[in-house]
């Protein structure tokens, strides 16, 4: 069985994150760059599924510029067997990535998509459930748990409630939350290791054609206002007058 | 507090765009693999190893400290599985050679991996740090045999090294210590003494502890021409090379110290153990010099890394500490105050621990990069150069970063103000931490003597040698360069200097004493003005270039070697005038008079 985990380059969680002074988007301008924490989660996810035995191959595929090769080579001395860049200069929207995603799915026909359940970056939540769509197969999006019994998967879903089990059949696509498991450190062999594993550099236009359609336009990125000094109140009762007055409540 | 990540750009701006890691590999035939991508995914991923296991063990390292009970020595908590981790995952052999399961990796990178590790947590830092000098001892002068029983398993991490020097009567001056070694008939020797101060002598981390002794053998001639080296494991290796017999080696107890209590600081008895000899008899303080050697830049490199650690924690604090206004006027009307960072004293402290930091770390890497020469080179020129450099600049290296380090962890505290008094905050712990890296492996004092007396004056007769020639290179290379004048006139007085010191010592032996100190910190000011001019030189290159760490890493690195030659450099003068003054007004005063 193979599967196939997607991963973006992001800015580093630790890295507080400035907008540039003209708006037009983040500066990443000699900002430490890694793999999106969820993949690294969908990463680990998919090579404890080959340490079980339950699959063979694992291949990463990133969307991106040259430098997404770095999060690649991190993937492939995680463990993964072979890399794919699908090289873009460009910021890429979700229905793209879905749409270039599944040119890759059906060439390498993997059983498995495993894949963040969002980059940190945009914070969209919306590829895998797209490439699902478009792939016409079962998804099981924020997985915290996840089994493989005869070709089907059973996932522990977190939704508003609570927890959900679900049983989808495979090839499906499944989406990572944060408890789904705690991902590996490099250890240094691999990083060697690493180095002569295969990965295969092609422009994304290969794949999706003359796909260019954007559907969003991001005309302005701006900071988040700075929280404001909040007041001590002396009773409930003041406090529920406070929130009336602001509109807050009914 | 949380663990602020090591500033991993620095590292590989100097290793890559100052020192040209690639090309300085391809000369040097087992690292011709090495290329810049591989090195910066190995120093990315020990940061990230280190920072999310070995820092948040930080604190605690400090509040719990090693406890002794009967003779087993307990870790602070979280160290082990540290331990464990950092040997299964590889990090333990990193240079170590691939025969004996190491990862073959150039010295450089082991260098980095210290610094990092007492970047995250320096009582930790020490454990593995002692097994990489005993492999190295064992390597340059161990027999086959011992290598076959040792190697594997130091290399591994499964086992830890100690090196037992000091007695309570001696620290300096091991020409005076008496731990016998008998010989036996089966060819091993019986040890008996004790020995202070032995870093990891005990703890809970591996399965055995290999200790390499000095000691006297019955015959031996007085004072330092009467020393072996012998190993002593705490367990005898049986024939399947697994720990075996309990060896007559135990730890008495440890000791109370300022900082550092995560490591483990013991006294060590040897109540007729079973050792082994190493190398040739009585020539052990020479083998030692393998393992103090590469000590001496490990400490050095320990020195840096405090240095960092407090200039991070305090431009963080700077940035987020709102107190007084800026003296032009409000910068941040819409906050009840500014932040700190505004004020000029304030940047004074902060530029001052970046300059020395920064510098520091070109100054030993540089250094680190001669080992790797005399190590991997197949040029013999390029190897006799290496080494002279090497020889040249260790002691600088130990002694200057160290007492750099002093003074960046105090202004640590300083920018924090009473809350750096404070434990909670971690600056305090820098201090009492990297306080004892100028006192081991031979103190400031001691480098400095080897500076002057043994370097300077014996080994290149009062001429700097290959370093003046470095300097001279990148001054007739850069006429443009905006420090070069003040670089050459520099460069000038230290050759004047060592001419004028060559004359002294001749006609009075103490004005070397008198004067040694001074001279090792002139000679440091003088290699981090060189430095600072060449990585001025990179910066300016790189914003043309657009190179890989953004234009405002570049920009401040031209300001910070404005801030160094101005505010900085100018105290080499000061050491000028100092030793300049002779040793006399060091002697006049009677001992009584004190």
């Amino acid at each position: 069985m193979k599967i196939l985990v997607p991963i973006k380059r992001v800015v580093d969680y630790n890295v507080r994150v400035q907008v540039k002074p003209d708006g037009s988007g983040v500066a990443t301008d000699g900002v430490k760059m890694s793999i999106n924490p969820f993949d690294e989660i969908a990463i680990e996810e998919a090579l404890r599924l080959k340490e079980q035995g339950k699959a063979d191959e694992v291949v990463v595929v990133s969307i991106g510029p040259d430098e997404a090769q770095q999060q690649l080579r991190t993937a492939l001395a995680m463990g993964a067997d072979r890399a794919i860049l699908l090289q873009s200069g460009e910021a890429v929207q979700p229905l793209q990535a879905a749409n270039a995603l599944l040119k890759i799915v059906q060439e390498e026909q993997p059983e498995l998509v495993i894949m963040g359940k969002q980059a940190i970056d945009d914070d969209n939540n919306q590829t895998p459930q797209m490439l699902a769509t478009l792939w016409d197969r079962p998804q099981a999006t924020f997985v915290s748990k996840l089994s493989l019994e005869n070709n089907k998967a059973t996932a522990t879903r977190e939704v508003d409630a609570g927890l959900e089990t679900i049983e989808v059949e495979l090839p499906a696509v499944i989406s990572t939350d944060l408890r789904l498991n705690e991902p590996r450190f490099v250890k240094l062999p691999d990083i060697m290791k690493a180095k002569r594993k295969p990965l295969e550099t092609r422009p994304l236009s290969d794949v999706t054609g003359d796909f260019s359609e954007q559907e969003l336009t991001i005309t302005q990125y701006e900071a988040p206002q700075p929280r404001q000094k909040g007041v001590m109140v002396e009773s409930v009762d003041e406090l529920i007058t406070l929130l009336k007055e602001k509109g807050l409540v009914a | 507090m949380p663990v602020i990540s090591a500033n991993t750009q620095d590292i590989q701006f100097v290793a890559d765009e100052l020192l040209q890691l690639e090309k300085h590999y391809q000369q040097l035939p087992p690292c011709q693999d090495m290329d810049a991508e591989t090195f910066a995914a190995v120093v990315e991923e020990a940061n990230r190893f280190l920072l999310e296991t070995a820092g948040p063990l930080n604190r605690n390292a400090d509040e719990q400290g090693c406890t002794l009970q009967g003779d087993k020595v307990t870790t602070p908590d979280g160290f082990k599985a540290l331990y464990k981790q950092y040997c299964d995952d590889g990090w333990n052999g990193l240079d170590a050679p691939t025969e004996y399961g190491g990862q073959g990796l150039p010295y450089l990178l082991a260098v980095i991996l210290g610094e990092l590790n007492t970047y995250y947590c320096p009582a930790w830092a020490d454990y593995p740090m002692l097994g990489h000098g005993a492999r190295e001892a064992l390597t340059a002068h161990g027999s086959d045999f011992l290598k076959q029983a040792y190697m594997p398993k130091l290399t591994t991490g499964q086992w830890t090294g100690t090196m037992c020097l000091t007695e309570p009567h001696c620290g300096t001056d091991l020409g005076l210590l008496k731990t016998q070694a008998v010989p036996q008939e089966d060819g091993t020797y019986a040890i008996t003494g004790t020995k202070i101060f032995i870093t990891s002598g005990e703890h809970d981390l591996a399965e055995n502890i290999i200790h390499l002794v000095l000691a006297r053998l019955p015959d031996a001639p007085p004072g330092t021409k009467g020393i072996s080296m012998f190993v002593v494991p705490k367990f005898i290796p049986d024939e399947n090379n697994q720990p075996g017999i309990r060896n007559a080696v135990s730890c008495g107890s440890l000791e109370h110290k300022m900082g550092l209590k995560g490591s483990s600081t013991c006294v060590m008895n040897f109540d007729g153990a079973t050792g082994w000899l190493v190398g040739e008899e009585n020539r052990g303080l020479n083998h030692m010099f393998t393992m103090m050697n590469g000590a001496r830049i490990s400490t050095g490199v320990q020195g840096l890394a405090v240095s960092q650690a407090a200039y991070q924690g305090a431009v963080q604090y700077a940035r987020e500490r709102l107190q007084s206004r800026s003296l032009a006027g409000p910068k941040y009307p819409d906050k009840p105050a500014d932040p700190i960072i505004v004020h000029p004293d304030v940047r004074r402290m902060l530029l001052t621990m970046k300059a020395l930091a920064e510098g520091n770390r070109a100054l030993a890497y540089f250094t680190a990069q001669q080992i790797e020469k005399t190590r991997y080179s197949d040029d013999e020129n390029v190897r006799r150069r290496a080494a002279a450099l090497q020889a040249f600049l260790t002691p600088i290296v130990k002694a200057f970063i160290t007492e750099s380090g002093i003074e960046a962890t105090n202004l640590g505290v300083q920018v924090y103000g009473g809350h750096g008094y404070i434990r909670e905050h971690g600056m305090e712990q820098l201090i009492r931490d990297g306080r004892i890296f100028t006192l081991y492996e031979g103190t400031t004092g001691i480098q400095a003597l080897d500076l002057l007396g043994r370097k300077l004056l014996k080994m290149q007769g009062g001429q700097l040698g290959p370093i003046a020639e470095e300097i001279q290179a990148f001054i007739d290379q850069h006429p443009n360069s905006p420090y070069v004048d003040t670089l050459r006139q520099h460069l000038h007085q230290w050759q004047q200097l060592s001419q004028e010191l060559a004359a002294k010592a001749q006609q009075n032996p103490e004005e070397i004493g008198a004067a040694s100190v001074d001279f090792l910190m002139f000679s440091g000011y003088v290699l981090l003005a060189w430095l600072w001019a060449r990585m001025a030189e990179v910066a300016t290159q790189q914003l043309d270039a657009d190179g890989p760490r953004g234009k405002n890493f570049y920009r401040a690195k031209q300001k910070t070697a404005e801030f160094y030659f101005n505010r900085i450099l100018p105290r080499a003068a000061i050491h000028a005038a100092t030793l300049r003054s002779g040793a006399d007004n060091l002697m006049a005063m009677a001992e009584e008079e004190f």
